[in-house]
């Protein structure tokens, strides 16, 4: 991850003035008179007690937050929490009730059909669930699909298209045509076809839902990988937690449209906001994810755990294990700047261990 | 590189070939262009040379013989056991039972069995029980027209060969249905009769028919059999099929026979479709029973006919109305009646219309909104049970009787009394509404004949003339050649063997000049509807607003037997070649329109929704991923657009379309043309084939 990625993980807001994605606000009410709605007690009932008053749906309500250049931030929830409404309003291929969303600096919300669409040509892309590849087109011309709507040449779009299916792994495919690919190759061709144009912001809904858990966790490494390699910034919708879990510098919970918790995937572990969130994330096992500043207590003395190297607070607790078990006493954990901020003995580590093994063996 | 590849490439299978095809595709464009280059050259350099031409005239050595056999079949018949046994008994049977039904039902003298008010009464109560008030309103409505307007014994007559032949249609095309779906063989072996029967346009087999069945109602009933069975037999077969296979399964699993199955399971599952089916099987018999006043028919289309052959268009105009009216009243009353058989079934209806060729790819499609809130609302708005209902039924049935038995008594009740004299409804008597739609014609054609005559003179100079003179007026060695190219380009060897075998008949029947003319305006009318539908049908499909807006028109043009769009299309346009184009093009529109919609409905929303992020223009989604994704819908179209246009050309051929249709008109006019007339059927149906085959292969290979 890049150096800003990480920085974001412990502010848990940049300011919107240098953020990749700022969104303040944003509503959206299906419905035949969403506007109206606006600004009336209506809004403060609950999604349930409102569709069965007026027939109108809230699909995102009074949604803010930020996403830092380079970030990867991933937006959370089960099926119908609003996810996908979310995303789409974020690019305006739904149209907000109300909010602003701001993208690399531009305001989207007051724009024209136009300018709107100049911002999808080259600041933003997205990659669907279901694909959305052009059944006509051969991979290459899939991929190159959003360089010829802006009327890029036809030699130049097919080399960048030619370095983008390199890039993906899918060189020897060129001349398929989507429906002769699997499931997991389709969703490389989409990768392939959102990352052409160069955009500022790539955007996920739900890609790899569909496919195998296999090729899943394969697709997986690969956004890691291309977002090494491409540092885009990313917002990354999915309802698996792991997933979540795996990819995201920030995450971001939804349900029924609201917010319930952002914070970065140890936040969300070792300090649930509330109990959805806490029973939602009840199997994760919490020595993957939790780091040290989650276990540590402070330093009983100067000199406590002197006697063993230190470690940094950011490191996972499953990676910590062996270092602090083999160490006589507590060991120290130091922050970014190298001062210290507090030890872990071997009771620390184990207590989270041991209660990951039980936890699931008790739930059953 | 990743070392996530994929496992390994996809073996080169079926679906591996489109690669190379879609390679070719370029490649037959190009091979197509030069086919068309040596085409022109051969025209600037050998036009005019044996053409074939045959003088209108003139006949060959096949068409005399074609006499002779008909001179034999009519001395020799009365002999011999299968023409007069057999044919002779069905056609007397036919003539005497319909004769019998006109005399007592639609001639007006008393002492019948029914004045017009008893069969009024009749038909309003029949209604009622079938369909509901709203359906009895109309046929009120629609048979007090007729009344007045004169039409009052044509159009009853309409209704008895429209009726008797749907009646014969279910006897037969029911069981056939059934033992279809029940066996596979069965299915086999009927559904290419069905084909043939629905690919041949319908002007093809009037002459052959005439020949055994002797022109009169026997002959007009059997036309309308071959045409109208199809569709009946097609929906029933599918109806019963289409029962949810695990509905089907549950029946089995409780160990149901075979018959119980079909009676307790099948049959009321699938009545809705099956109603459905008859609703089609009647619009296509109205249809073809007003194209039988061609064979002396009985009913509208004899007055059609007369004033078409004179060019009075508000003749032609008032009786054509009287038909358009009663196709509406038997559509309403048919879909009233198929909303009353499913207590919630799924609202369907085929796109397939009464059409020439029927719908010989059937297409099932939801109701549309309009047909079924208003068909629907007399029915599903029903405030009495259906005890209650069975009550009034009964308790009308005496004034029912009571008002028909006096309909014979009294000349009033019994003759249509002429109103001509009388304020208002005199207006609408034939005299004064024929004059009325002659003043409004004319009205609007001088209102227009601006932009109409342009658009002729645009199209005959640009498309029609070049197109004609560069098919017809070649050496027809050439043109077959072109032919055969064209077909080979297309659709590969397949269809080139089919178009040589049709060339070669076309060629045997002494008509190749006419089959010329008649290929050329099918290729300029369906150019034509192509380009119509294209945008119809994109706006459409893109919109709902747009979709219910035009789709009642469509549905409605539908409705309307093909011959009905002569009138307009006459007084639009005179005479000409011109008109037949626009009737076909007309015919033609609803179904081709309807076909590209779908087409680009059913482009999957999440393709769309992509595209739209990409940041596309209107345009580029049109151009670049809907109109190609629905490609498949653009070949159907054409090629159903192709075959409609064709059979309606033909018919066209009366008001100065020329060529064959008016080749097979003439042969019932003049005894010395019957051969010719033969010969032209037989023509037209080897055109027809010669299209459907190049247009289907085309379709399966480039409508991926
Ligand atoms: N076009 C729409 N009209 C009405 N309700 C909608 C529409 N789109 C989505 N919804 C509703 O908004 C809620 C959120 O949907 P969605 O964003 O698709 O959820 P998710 O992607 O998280 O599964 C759902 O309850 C859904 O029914
Ligand atoms: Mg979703």
């Amino acid at each position: 991850m890049t150096d800003l990625a990480v920085s974001s993980r412990t502010t848990s807001a940049t300011d919107a003035t240098s953020a990749a994605l700022s969104v303040r606000g944003l509503w959206k009410v299906f419905g035949p008179n969403a506007d109206k709605l606006l600004g009336t007690p209506d809004l403060e009932l609950s999604r349930q007690e409102l569709q069965a008053k007026s027939g109108h749906v809230i699909g995102v309500r009074d949604v803010s937050f930020d996403v830092a250049p380079g970030e990867v931030f991933v937006v959370m929830g089960l099926s119908g929490s609003g996810k996908s409404t979310l995303v789409r309003l974020l690019t305006r291929l739904i149209e907000p009730t109300a909010g602003t969303v701001v993208l690399d600096g531009e305001d989207l919300t007051g724009m024209g059909e136009d300018q709107l669409r100049e911002i999808r040509r080259r600041k933003v892309s997205m990659v669907f669930q279901h694909f959305g590849l052009l059944p006509h087109r051969k991979v290459i011309d899939n991929i190159a699909f959003g360089l010829e709507i802006r009327g890029e040449e036809k030699s130049g779009r097919r080399s960048r298209a030619q370095e983008m299916v390199d890039l993906v792994g899918l060189t020897g495919y060129e001349l398929n045509y989507p429906d002769q690919l699997s499931g997991g190759m389709q969703q490389r061709v989409g990768l392939a076809r959102a990352l052409a144009g160069d955009p500022a912001v790539l955007m996920f809904d739900e890609p790899f839902s569909a496919l195998d858990p296999l090729i899943r966790r394969d697709m997986q490494k690969e956004v890691i990988r291309l977002h090494h390699e491409v540092g885009k910034t990313m917002v990354f919708i999915t309802h698996d937690l792991d997933e979540a879990l795996k990819l995201g510098d920030r995450i971001l919970i939804m349900r029924d449209g609201e917010i319930v918790q952002v914070g970065a995937p140890d936040e969300i572990i070792g300090a649930p906001a509330d109990d959805y969130v806490r029973d939602f994330t009840a199997e994760v096992p919490k020595s993957h994810v939790l780091t040290l500043r989650w276990v540590m207590r402070p330093p009983g003395s100067a000199d406590e755990g002197a006697g063993a190297p230190a470690l940094p607070d950011t490191t996972v607790v499953r990676e910590a294990a062996r270092a602090v078990l083999a160490a006589d006493g507590p060991v120290r954990v130091v922050d970014a700047s190298g001062a210290v901020v507090g030890v872990v003995d071997d009771e620390d580590i184990l207590r989270v261990v041991v209660v990951e093994q039980r936890a699931p063996a008790g739930a059953r | 590189m990743t070392t996530t590849l994929e496992p390994a490439r996809p073996a080169p299978t079926k679906e591996a070939q489109p690669v190379a095809e879609r390679a070719t595709s370029r490649r037959t464009g190009r091979k197509l262009l030069a086919v068309l280059a040596l085409w022109v050259l051969a025209w600037a350099t050998l036009r005019g040379r044996q053409t074939l031409e045959l003088a209108n005239a003139d006949t060959t050595g096949l068409h005399d013989w074609f006499n002779d056999v008909r001179d034999r079949v009519q001395l020799l018949g009365q002999d011999n056991w299968f023409f007069h046994g057999v044919l002779g008994t069905i056609a007397s049977g036919l003539d005497t039972f319909v004769g019998v039904l006109q005399e007592h039902l639609s001639s007006v003298t008393p002492g019948d069995w029914l004045g017009w008010f008893g069969v009024l009464l009749l038909a309003a109560w029949v209604t009622y029980a079938l369909a509901g008030l709203r359906s009895t309103l109309l046929v009120t409505v629609v048979l007090l027209f007729l009344g007045l307007a004169g039409l009052w014994t044509d159009g009853i007559d309409t209704l008895i060969v429209t009726i008797v032949a749907v009646v014969i249609c279910m006897v037969v095309g029911l069981p056939l249905g059934i033992a279809m779906s029940r066996s596979r063989r069965t299915s086999a072996v009927v559904t290419p009769v069905l084909d043939a029967m629905q690919t041949m346009p319908s002007f093809a087999y009037l002459t052959p028919i005439a020949l055994f069945f002797g022109i009169g109602p026997a002959c007009a009933i059997v036309l309308t059999l071959v045409y109208a069975l199809p569709p009946l037999v097609r929906i029933t077969e599918h109806g019963l099929n289409s029962v949810a296979e695990n509905t089907v399964e549950a029946g089995r699993s409780l160990g149901v026979t075979k018959g119980q199955l079909l009676r307790q399971v099948q049959l009321p599952m699938a009545k809705r479709t099956i109603v459905v089916g008859i609703n089609q099987c009647t619009m296509a018999a109205l249809s073809m029973a007003t194209i039988a006043a061609l064979v002396n028919g009985p009913g509208l289309g004899k007055p059609v006919i007369a004033a078409l052959q004179t060019l009075n268009v508000g003749a032609a105009a008032v009786a054509g109305l009287g038909i358009v009216l009663i196709a509406i009243m038997l559509d309403r009353t048919t879909t009233a009646a198929s909303e009353r058989s499913s207590p919630a079934g799924q609202r369907v209806a085929a796109v397939g219309s009464p059409g020439i060729f029927g719908g010989r790819t059937l297409v099932l499609e939801k109701l549309p909104r309009w047909a079924t809130e208003e068909g629907g609302r007399g029915t599903d708005r029903r405030f009495l049970t259906p005890s209650g209902r069975r009550l009034v039924l009964a308790v009308l049935l005496l004034p029912v009787l009571v008002g028909a038995y006096y309909s014979t008594r009294y000349l009033q009740l019994s003759q249509f009394p002429d109103l001509s004299g009388v304020p208002v409804l005199g207006e609408l008597t034939a005299g004064p509404l024929g004059g009325h739609i002659n003043d409004l014609t004319n009205a609007v054609v001088d209102a227009i004949s601006g932009v109409t005559n342009g658009f002729k003179d645009l199209v005959t100079a640009v498309m029609l003339n070049p197109l004609q003179s560069l098919m017809s007026d070649l050496p027809w060695w050439v043109m077959a050649l072109v032919l055969l190219a064209v077909a080979f380009l297309l659709g590969g060897w397949r269809p080139a063997v089919v178009t040589l075998v049709c060339e070669a008949v076309v060629l045997g029947t002494g008509l190749w000049y006419d089959a010329m003319v008649t290929l050329t305006m099918t290729l300029v009318a369906t150019v034509i509807v192509m380009l119509v539908a294209v945008v119809l049908g994109v706006a459409m499909g893109r919109g709902r607003r747009a979709d219910t807006v035009i789709r009642p028109f469509l549905d409605g043009f539908q409705t309307i037997p093909a011959f009905v769009y002569l009138v307009p299309a006459l007084a639009l346009f005179a005479a000409t070649r011109f008109t037949a184009i626009m009737a076909a093009v007309a015919y033609a529109v609803p179904i081709a329109t309807k076909l590209v919609a779908d087409g680009v409905r059913g482009v999957s929303p999440a393709t769309v929704e992509a595209a739209r992020s990409t940041g596309i223009t209107r345009w580029q989604m049109i151009s670049k991923v809907q109109l190609p994704m629905a490609r498949e819908a653009l070949v159907l179209a054409t090629n159903q657009g192709l075959l409609y246009v064709l059979s309606m050309v033909v018919i066209g051929g009366m008001v100065g379309g020329g060529s064959l249709g008016y080749l097979i008109v003439q042969g019932f006019v003049q005894g010395q043309l019957f051969g010719k007339g033969l010969a032209a059927g037989i023509a037209i149906t080897a055109l027809g084939i010669m299209l459907d085959r190049i247009a289907r292969h085309a379709a399966a290979r480039f409508g991926r």
